[in-house]
């Protein structure tokens, strides 16, 4: 084996042991460390925006800036394709 | 893109209406049920393309021309920053949902923890999801009808 591979495989291992460290150091599935905002949401959504949908309440109300630059891309991307696309004479 | 045989055009004619009242369904109650704005308009602009497939590209222009989703799309993004700004002019900032727990439309508050449904809560999150569909609905059919009908080539085929 020549230099260059030997190098090789021993940064795959080492980068491969500190993924799989990380994969271990993960905490479990469906327990978040930080919930404080989690807890706000589904506690004053129903009171503070009346929807019972939490998901558009946040998409809607509590970041509404978000769903705004959403619909300025679709708009921009819609704008793009009608330039390119459209027929000037019906040839 | 032409026209596709007799079976699909028929099938296509039959599905067509359940597909378009679950987008709409999904667009209506998106302040209550999974959904919203954008998936819904997703299902309704799927359901055109699918009109767009079976029945080819120049029926469908004949139909309904691209300049006027063009309209319906703009329409859809002014709604949607007017009901925006409506909240800097009647509430306190931009995107105030200021129909919350007045006594006027979609003003109910549900108590905290019910599943029932209300249609008359959300504030003005049920009149962004109209408006978000609209936009949506338009933006993603006039994407492929104006693509289907760029690169459809009438030579051989009489108009």
């Amino acid at each position: 084996m020549s230099t260059r591979n030997i190098a090789a495989v021993i940064v795959f291992s080492i980068v491969t042991v500190f993924f799989i460290f990380t994969a271990l150091l993960m905490h479990s599935f469906g327990v978040p460390d930080e919930s404080d905002m989690d807890d706000y949401i589904i506690e004053n959504t129903q009171e503070e925006t009346g929807a019972n949908n939490g998901v558009t309440a946040v998409v809607f109300d509590y970041r509404g800036f978000d769903t705004l630059g959403e619909a300025t891309v679709l708009f921009t991307a819609v704008a793009a394709v009608i330039m390119i696309f459209r027929r000037l004479k019906n040839d | 893109m032409t026209e596709m045989s007799k079976i699909v055009r028929t099938i296509t004619s039959i599905t067509f209406p359940f597909a378009m009242i679950y987008g709409l369904y999904v667009i209506a109650h998106g302040h209550l049920t999974p959904g919203g704005g954008f998936q819904g308009g997703a299902v309704v602009a799927s359901a055109c393309a699918m009109i767009l497939v079976a029945f080819g590209s120049k029926w469908t222009i004949d139909k309904i021309k691209e300049k006027k989703l063009s309209a319906f799309e703009s329409l859809g993004a002014i709604g949607f920053i007017a009901l925006a700004l409506l909240g800097l002019v009647f509430g306190v900032a931009f995107f105030n949902n200021f129909l919350t727990g007045s006594n006027f439309l979609f003003g109910n508050i549900p108590p905290t923890g019910s599943v029932f449904a209300d249609i008359n809560t959300g504030g003005v999150l049920p009149l962004m999801n109209f408006a978000v569909g609209l936009k949506v609905i338009a933006g993603l059919f006039v994407i492929v009808l104006v693509m289907a009908y760029a690169t459809t080539s009438f030579k051989g085929v009489k108009k």
